[in-house]
């Protein structure tokens, strides 16, 4: 059985304001790490492969740097990693980067399953999954807690649907994303970062889709635009209550008294 | 559509205080050789900030301009239960009906299930122009294809300019595959939503995982897709005087066949639920130990509370996850919120500002969450917790 994950590396840190004074964006330190989310992906495919014998490939798109990300999956125990990573594929939004995964799944070849992380700790959609598998014309399941058996042709699994847990078998192909904290992601090992060759890891770029539909792909193909980021609103007027601990928590008990909540 | 680099006027200097501007390290400059590499988000701020005329802006020749008149109404997606409808449903259509009144346009509804009669008579009484229902038995259970084809057909035929749908486990799963269809965008867990008179639909959501709001829109595609969060919006109240019509909708047998089959379903124990809560008390990284939550839990029993936590507390494995406020955990709307020892980062403001009596104590007075609260307290939560729940304990012996 093949199994294809796809995978995201998101900044280290979500410490990121605005500078009043200039109006840019800033990011504290450069630092970046694979979505945590990924990690519980990533596990389910490991034991998958391992009850069926198949393999794991990793799947990113991303700049360049992107590619550690891919390095770690296969610290943990994948077989062979893609990078999707050209200036043509950035400023994507969601409509756009799953195109552009849709063409690496084709790249990767023949799969039986794709399992995807909830959803990434800097974009927070919990999108690119669905949209991803009806690229691919196949079915998804969102929420996923639980995969229960699988076999040749078909997978059980068991997802949250709003408070009903519901099971359900799925043919194959299919696309499934993980709940968090659905098992104990492994660790990656440093017998096999050492074992790890370079060829095991694949770059493509906008050439290497000769026939992909560019105006699908990065911002030229993206339908949502931002039309500009600000700091939240702050609320004005609420002078900040000081003083010593024993007069605060009178005012607050007055409040509390005076809203009738005690 | 995308940077241009003017080479004349690029230097190792003006390539050094681009590099500096740029927040997602999308410059690079070697040999001399100024460009921009894959991680370029398009923010333009090389442009805007940077050193005048190395960088500009080409917008992408003029795709097919889309015909927006053609798309009309601000439809709501109601999701079925077996009691009735999902509580967002009342809170999608207040919404919906202030964006359409901007226009001058009706508010539509979609719904999907099987025996459909009470959810029909809900969505009338709250004052929806038009019902299309999709009633069939092949509806019962959620599975996402016959759903996915049920909502596709409704965008084919009745072609509304804005959708609105609930950020429900079953809207964050339904939502994507009929926007990737329709090859549209789709803003996820939007906070803000306003209507442009060109019926442009803004959309604001929290971005970058950060302190940062976002405005979006889908300047030349349609449906514009989007989906909010339960206790984002105000619920619309039921009304007696019903006018609204329903249409019954069908599709072909073969569209409502799907690769899935259902096999159990079980309804988990009603947990709970902080999103329902009326008062809320909130902790934060301020509580240096687990054992020190008691004060607040004290508390929470003393106001009958329900205790909720920020992501840290839950990373810490203090707090249950169905615990925690904010973008990665529930959205509250409670009369009171108190934030005891709380930063407020924007995920977590994003989680609870929409309560009606916010109350924040943190210690340090430049803390975040004082921007959001109604009423701010610079102090220690150790020193004022246990004398405040003693003056309540007090307060109840005198009555």
């Amino acid at each position: 059985m093949t199994i294809i994950t796809c995978v995201k590396q998101v900044p280290g840190t979500n410490k990121v304001a605005i500078d009043p004074v200039t109006g840019t964006l800033k990011r504290d330190g450069v630092a970046s790490k694979l979505n945590p989310y990924d990690l519980f992906a990533l596990e389910t495919a490991f034991v998958l492969a391992e009850q069926t014998n198949g393999k794991v490939k990793a799947l990113s798109m991303g700049p360049p740097q992107a590619k550690g990300v891919l390095e770690e999956s296969l610290w943990m125990g994948a077989d062979e990693g893609l990078l999707l990573s050209d200036r043509a594929f950035g400023g994507a939004d969601v409509a756009a980067t799953s195109y552009c995964l849709s063409l690496g799944v084709e790249k990767l070849g023949e799969y039986d399953i794709i399992i995807c992380g909830k959803q990434t700790t800097d974009g927070d959609t919990a999108q690119v999954g669905p949209e991803l598998a009806e690229r691919l014309g196949i079915e998804h399941a969102a929420n996923v807690l639980s995969v229960d058996k699988v076999d040749e042709n078909s997978i059980t699994v068991t997802l949250d649907l709003d408070g009903v847990q519901q099971t359900q078998k799925m043919s194959l192909p299919c696309l499934i994303t993980m709940e968090k904290d659905t098992n104990t992601p492994r660790l990656p090992s440093y017998l096999r970062r050492k074992a790890v060759c370079p060829e095991q890891i694949k770059i493509c770029s906008l050439k290497d889709f000769p026939n992909a539909d560019v105006s699908m792909l990065g911002i030229n193909g993206s339908p949502t635009r931002v039309e500009r980021i600000f700091s939240p609103e702050v609320r004005e007027g609420q002078p900040l209550l000081t003083g010593g601990a024993k007069e605060l928590s009178q005012k607050l008990y007055d409040i509390l008294c005076q809203e009738k909540f005690v | 559509m995308g940077i241009v680099i003017h080479k004349d006027a690029v230097n190792a200097d003006v390539a050094a205080s681009l590099q500096k501007l740029c927040p997602f390290s999308a410059i690079d400059y070697i040999n001399g050789e100024l460009s921009i590499n894959a991680a370029c988000k398009g923010c333009k701020i090389c442009i805007k900030k940077g050193p005048a005329g190395v960088l500009s802006w080409q917008d992408e020749e003029k795709k097919e301009i889309i015909d927006k008149s053609l798309w009309r109404g601000v439809a709501v997606f109601a999701q079925c239960r077996d009691d009735g409808l999902h509580p967002v449903t009342a809170e999608l259509i207040g919404k919906a009906k202030e964006l359409a009144a901007v226009i001058g346009q009706e508010v539509l509804a979609v719904i999907i299930g099987c025996d459909l009669g009470c959810q029909i008579d809900e969505l009338l009484s709250y004052g929806v122009d038009k019902v299309y229902a999709y009633d069939n038995p092949a509806f019962a259970d959620f599975t996402i294809t016959p759903y996915a084809n049920a909502f596709y057909d409704f965008i084919d035929k009745v072609k509304p300019g804005s959708i609105l749908v609930g950020a429900t486990n079953i809207g964050r799963s339904l939502a994507p595959k009929v926007a990737a269809r329709c090859n549209t965008g789709l803003t996820a867990d939007c906070t803000v939503l306003e209507m442009k008179e060109n019926t442009d639909l803004v959309q604001i959501r929290p971005a970058f995982g950060g302190n940062i709001m976002a405005q979006i829109v889908t300047p030349n595609a349609r449906p514009q897709f989007c989906t909010v969060r339960y206790k984002v919006f105000s619920a619309v109240q039921r009304n007696e005087n019903i006018c609204g019509k329903v249409y019954n909708m069908e599709i072909a047998s073969d569209l409502l066949l799907g690769k899935t089959q259902v096999i159990s379903k079980v309804q988990k124990e009603k947990e709970v639920d902080i999103s329902e809560a009326e008062i809320i008390v909130a902790c934060g990284r301020g509580f240096k130990t687990q054992a020190d939550i008691d004060l607040a839990r004290n508390l929470a029993q003393l106001l009958g509370a329900q205790l909720a936590c920020t992501r840290p507390l839950v990373e810490a494995g203090w707090f249950d996850p169905r615990r925690q406020i904010g973008l990665s955990g529930r959205t509250v709307k409670p009369k009171l919120i108190i934030a005891l020892g709380i930063s407020g980062s924007v995920q977590f403001a994003a989680g609870m500002n929409g309560s009606d009596r916010i109350i924040a104590v943190n210690s340090d007075s430049n803390a975040a969450i004082f921007n959001v609260a109604h009423i701010g307290l610079v102090g220690d939560i150790y020193e004022i917790l246990p004398r405040l729940i003693e003056k309540i304990k007090e307060g109840r012996a005198d009555v």
